[in-house]
């Protein structure tokens, strides 16, 4: 690599103070030191990638043991016990730990490049984000080996289930768990939105306009806002939750005055923005691909940005059609119903535009094709049983049953997971440098398809024919064996389509056979497309000036005037910002001060309780040692001198 | 006597040419809002609903001691007033100034805990009638030995904005120790105008705070 480099002290570092236990890894780092310490938004983006899919496996096997129960009436694969934890579990961790932070991974890796940029805002509080939501799946998991195991209690922990008066075992831990966990991993959301927003508006390429950004870009923008308005809600709820749980609070407690309908409320002001934060970016991912594989610029692009906006902005009205059955009174339940009729046009608007984008197109069928055409019908199947429950005396029938679950599970799976799947085949050739199998691409499609359909579409039936959900079995009599053995079937082929794809993604980085994929396999239309794959460490060798929207394909195919220019190289290089181990160290705090809030009760020798806060302590200290040496190191950095061809 | 600073620009391009810094700092601030209006409207739902205490109307007056909370509001808001002329020094370049305006800011800060810290110490313990009984108990769970969710919203919302006054002292403390080290430079001018921007933005929740949670009170 012919890249000259000099020491380069940037303003903030000529006054660092460079602590000797922790000094920072040069520019020349590698192994598992430049994992550790990176900075850098492509690695961050695939560390969040790689653990996400390590959820989601792990997610689906609580899956495959919650549809063996249900294979046959009467079951005992599970006690019933066990089944609530499961499903709890299956539940927080497929929102939290896979489509959550696997839209984070696709936010990390393609954002910074689609607006020219060379990181992110704040590329130390980026690692930060990642340390903590790896430091929240640990919390969640641990809670396996404590006292009372895993949390029974859903994924939306309604009160008075998380009441320490009615736990089935005595001092369980598994709630607690749950909301140290949770409380972590909002850190880690609201951290890394700030950061995207404050990146998005502020780091674009010259001539990038907000309204040349791309609609992934636009979607990141969306979400970004979604989770730093939507999440205080959740996370107030849970220090609440905290202190009724360990301090005596009465906020949920209904025998000492407390209301746990304010819980359902609270929980569903963020639930509902939530669950447009799970489908916007997959969303995004969809609207550029369908335009690369249509060759035709996407219909509406406004349009659709618009649209999103509104669904965003929507979304924090409609929380209370979680709750129509709770009897809220006739003027609020009306009122959500409406809005929640209302909140499907700009949903189907979006629709309209993909079709819209397609008609006309000369249309390949490739891998990342197929599964956003799969995230179109499924997502519609969704949106039309969403409406049908929109409806306040049709959702007295579906509320707690199969039919809900059938509900969400095709916007979710079918919507969010089949999009980001098509992000995954669309753009890992982009960061590993090599192209997938097709073949063995379509297959994992079809396995997916078909399993997914084969597992949730009876459900729809189910839930009619009223099979509750929440439901840890059944008795025979109600004719539900047939259908719940077709799902269960589906299941399982949905979960060898999954792992044969997660191993597919994984194979990618490692195997050389494969072929290269070069600058731009798809002949596709946004700005990462002009960079090699996979992308250098300072993305851009000279900052991209930008001319109009698709500026990939117009630099191809456009003409003259719309290609994108560059600025000249400079003798000042390109400034990269240093490596830093605080984030971790910060991180580590964080998690030790959690795990010292979780175990700081005992019961001493005369049965009294006792509270030892020495280790929340210590994992406090660290925490904002971490923070100190973080100021006083500043951002650092280095220079790097890249030649003109080196993109 | 001012102590100049050299003048120093570091500030990298932005598209829109506000700072990094003080977009990150508006967006949490709108964050922000939503982690104190969930927990203003918690208090409001209940104080509404939980009017009474056993059979008794629950009169907060009894717990309040509304002079000693006017007077740290009014600290509070004064402090305000050193922040924002910190933030106006620093541009200047005038660093002695400066530095007296974030220990102005950090003392009132400090005051206006030491005040919520004496109130929440009487509350919790109550206070003696004439013939030397105790009343007007208010702990995390009861009033006066009954339970009660008012102790529980009202410890939890005030204490989470101490919390915050709190952070922004340290905060404070950090930067008025840095201005000793001789580093500091008008580039510095947007860390402590972020500062000013938190800071101000916890002196407008209590001054919604106060009203709502302590005057109401009096009003009905
Ligand atoms: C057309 C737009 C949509 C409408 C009108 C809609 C409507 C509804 C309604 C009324 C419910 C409550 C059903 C009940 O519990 O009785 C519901 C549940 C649910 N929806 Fe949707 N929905 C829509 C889109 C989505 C999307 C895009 C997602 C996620 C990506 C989603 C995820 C969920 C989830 C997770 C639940 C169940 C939560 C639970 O009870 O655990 N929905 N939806
Ligand atoms: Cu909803």
């Amino acid at each position: 690599m012919a890249i000259e480099s000099i020491k380069y002290a940037a303003p903030e570092t000529e006054t660092a103070v460079k602590t000797k236990a922790f000094p920072r890894p040069g520019q020349h780092t590698s192994g598992i030191i430049d994992w550790l310490t990176t900075i850098d938004h492509k690695k961050i983006g695939f560390l969040y990638g790689l653990t996400a899919l390590f959820f989601l496996l792990l997610g689906g096997l609580e899956a495959l043991l919650i549809r063996s129960q249900l294979w046959d009436h009467n079951m005992s694969v599970l006690t019933n016990r066990q089944y609530n934890q499961m499903f709890t579990m299956h539940g927080t961790t497929m929102v939290f730990l896979v489509i959550m932070p696997l839209s984070a991974a696709f936010f990390n890796f393609i954002m910074p490049l689609q607006i020219g940029a060379r990181d992110v805002a704040f590329p130390r509080m980026n690692t930060l984000s990642l340390w903590c939501f790896i430091a929240g799946g640990i919390t969640l998991n641990l809670s396996w080996f404590f006292t009372g195991g895993s949390p029974a209690i859903g994924w939306f922990g309604y009160a008075p289930l998380t009441d320490t008066r009615f736990a089935e075992v005595i001092g369980d831990m598994g709630p607690d768990f749950w909301v140290f966990s949770l409380q972590i991993l909002g850190i880690a959301s609201l951290l890394a939105s700030f950061n995207f927003i404050t990146t998005i508006i502020n780091m674009r390429a010259p001539g990038m306009t907000m309204m040349r950004l791309p609609v992934f870009t636009w979607m990141t923008l969306i979400v970004s806002f979604l989770i730093i308005l939507a999440f205080p809600a959740i996370t107030i709820a849970l220090a609440e939750l905290m202190f009724d749980r360990t301090y005596g609070t009465n906020f949920f407690d209904f025998l000492e005055g407390g209301k746990p309908h304010l819980w359902q409320h609270l929980f569903w002001i963020f639930g509902h923005p939530e669950v447009y934060i799970l489908i916007l970016p997959a969303m995004g991912i969809v609207s550029e691909i369908i335009p690369v594989f249509s060759r035709k610029p996407l219909f509406g692009y406004g349009l659709i940005i618009f649209s999103g906006a509104i669904i965003g902005f929507m979304g924090f009205a409609v929380w209370s059609h979680h709750m129509f059955t709770t009897g809220m009174g006739i003027v609020a339940t009306s009122a959500f119903s409406i809005l929640t009729m209302l909140i499907a046009i700009p949903t189907g608007v979006k629709i309209f535009n993909w079709i819209g984008t397609m008609w006309g197109g000369r249309i390949r069928f490739d891998t990342p094709m197929l599964f956003s055409l799969g995230f179109i019908t499924m997502f519609m199947i969704g949106g039309f049983t969403g409406i049908m429950h929109s409806s306040v005396p049709v959702d007295a029938q579906h509320q707690d049953s199969y039919f809900v679950v059938a509900h969400f599970h095709y916007v979710l799976i079918g919507g969010a997971l089949f999009g980001l799947f098509a992000g995954f085949y669309f753009w890992l050739p982009k960061m590993s440098g090599r192209m997938m199998n097709e073949k063995l691409g379509k297959l994992v499609f079809t396995l997916m398809f078909i399993g997914f359909n084969l597992t949730f579409f009876p459900m729809h039936y189910l839930g009619m024919i009223g099979q509750p959900r929440r439901t840890h079995t059944y008795n025979e009599g109600h004719g539900f064996e047939t259908w719940n053995q077709v799902a269960t079937i589906g299941a399982m082929i949905l979960g060898i389509g999954i792992a044969i794809g997660v191993y597919q993604f994984v194979n990618s980085f490692f195997n050389k056979k494969l072929k290269p994929a070069g600058k731009n396999p798809w002949d596709a239309r946004t700005l990462e497309w002009t960079l090699s794959s996979p992308v250098k460490e300072y993305n851009f060798a000279r900052n991209p000036i930008i001319k109009s929207r698709d500026q990939a394909w117009e630099n191809k195919y456009g003409s003259r005037d719309n290609h994108s220019e560059k600025e000249p190289l400079d003798d000042h290089g390109v400034h990269m910002p240093d490596r830093s181990w605080c984030p971790l160290i910060t991180g580590i705090g964080l998690f030790v001060l959690v795990l010292g809030m979780l175990f700081h009760q005992g019961i001493d020798a005369s049965g009294e309780l006792v509270r030892d806060y020495t280790f929340a302590l210590i994992g406090g200290v660290v925490f904002v040692l971490g923070i100190i040496m973080w100021a006083i190191e500043g951002p650092g950095g280095y220079h790097l001198f890249p030649k003109e061809s080196e993109e | 006597m001012s102590e100049a600073v050299a003048l120093d620009h570091h500030e990298p391009v932005t598209s829109t040419g506000i700072p990094n810094k003080k977009v990150l700092m508006w967006a949490f601030l709108g964050s922000d809002c939503m982690f104190f209006g969930t927990l203003i409207s918690t208090h409001l739902i209940y104080r509404k609903i939980s009017a009474t205490v056993g059979s008794n109307y629950l009169d907060i007056r009894d717990i309040f001691d509304i002079e000693l909370t006017s007077f740290s509001t009014f600290i509070l808001l004064a402090s305000s007033l050193f922040m924002a002329l910190a933030v106006s020094a620093i541009h200047k370049g005038n660093l002695n100034s400066t530095r007296w305006m974030l220990f102005g800011t950090i003392i009132f800060g400090l005051i206006f805990l030491a005040c919520q810290v004496y109130e929440f110490t009487h509350f919790v313990h109550g206070k003696l009638d004439e013939s030397g009984n105790l009343v007007h108990q208010l702990t995390l769970s009861s009033y006066q030995g009954e339970p009660h969710v008012f102790g529980s919203t009202f410890y939890v919302l005030t204490g989470t904005h101490g919390t915050h006054v709190a952070i922004g002292v340290f905060w404070l403390l950090g930067w008025l120790v840095y201005s000793f080290t001789g580093k500091m430079s008008t580039a510095h001018a947007i860390d402590i105008e972020c500062c000013g921007l938190y800071w101000h933005f916890v002196d407008i929740v209590w001054i919604i705070i106060f009203p709502v949670i302590y005057l109401m009170e009096y009003a009905l």
